[in-house]
């Protein structure tokens, strides 16, 4: 890729580390609401 | 449509396909980056950072795409108050300005080399940093209001108001006199540049489009949680 291959793996990088946070953040959050309704509503096991 | 209003329904359609999503996403990136990084050839002009463009490209896209379907849920939800349109507005905002700064710092990685500047005020640069604008806006406006509801009208206004900006994106390297070059692909008489490049193009697209989808259908997921727990709350106080 010669001189050029710092933009070409900085550009993929940014992608992953953008894309994967965003991924991460999504189950993160979700992983969250689920522990927050498990414990406001015990009767139910799972989430709806 | 109203079909899906009914969250427990949407959520049992939701559960089946977001495996498909998720699987979805993994290939067509993995082909993707496999023949964006690979399997493709080096362009006669702008050499081996034409690569960037297999990110570039698909983000810019998506950029758009996600805009245009806040723009449609926020009229859904304005014109039939459909329960799920402000949700998946809502939901569908942090990708999408996710994706429109991938675009934008993309963008600037390529325009570093081959244009020998990181940034310029031009026309279709300008326009997609007003798109950003515009996401960080709906998603700082929503949150302002202490009356969720309220919130979701301003924001829904907004995302419509916003949509006269995509018109003006895909369309100021034709209207004006820009440095970022025209369409190749999404143009009368078919894409122009070769099927070689075209391929890991459209696999990274479609890689992005089922990424976008996958992260829809979770963040949903979590929204309608979120206003149930909300209601059991108040309920309870």
């Amino acid at each position: 890729m010669g001189g050029y291959a710092v933009f070409i793996w900085a550009s993929y990088g940014l992608a992953a580390v953008t894309l994967g946070g965003l991924a991460a953040l999504t189950l993160w959050q979700r992983r969250r609401a689920r522990r927050t309704w498990a414990a406001v509503n015990p009767r139910r096991e799972s989430a709806p | 449509m109203h079909r899906f209003a009914n969250p427990a329904r949407f959520q049992r359609i939701a559960r089946r396909i977001l495996p498909f999503f998720a699987g979805a996403t993994v290939l067509f990136i993995g082909f993707g980056l496999y023949y964006a990084l690979l399997g493709s050839p080096a362009d006669y002009q702008q050499g081996e950072t034409v690569r960037i463009m297999y990110v570039h490209v698909p983000a810019a896209w998506m950029s758009l795409f996600v805009y245009a379907s806040m723009a449609l849920s926020s009229a859904v939800a304005l014109i039939w108050r459909h329960p799920l349109a402000d949700l998946a507005t809502r939901a569908a905002a942090l990708p999408g300005a996710a994706f429109t700064a991938l675009c934008l710092a993309t963008g600037s990685l390529w325009g570093q080399p081959m244009w020998g500047t990181w940034w310029v005020w031009d026309a279709r640069l300008t326009s997609v940093l007003v798109l950003l604008f515009l996401y960080l806006g709906y998603i700082a406006l929503v949150d302002a209001f202490d009356d969720p509801e309220r919130g979701a009208k301003a924001g829904s206004i907004l995302a419509l108001v916003g949509a006269v900006n995509l018109p003006i994106i895909k369309f100021s390297v034709d209207w004006w006199n820009t440095l970022h070059q025209p369409a190749s692909v999404l143009k009368l008489g078919g894409p122009s540049i070769d099927g070689t490049m075209l391929r890991p193009l459209l696999l990274m697209a479609l890689g992005f489009t089922c990424f976008f989808v996958t992260l829809l259908l979770l963040r949903l997921e979590t929204a309608l949680l979120d206003r149930k727990i909300r209601a059991v709350e108040e309920r309870v106080s």
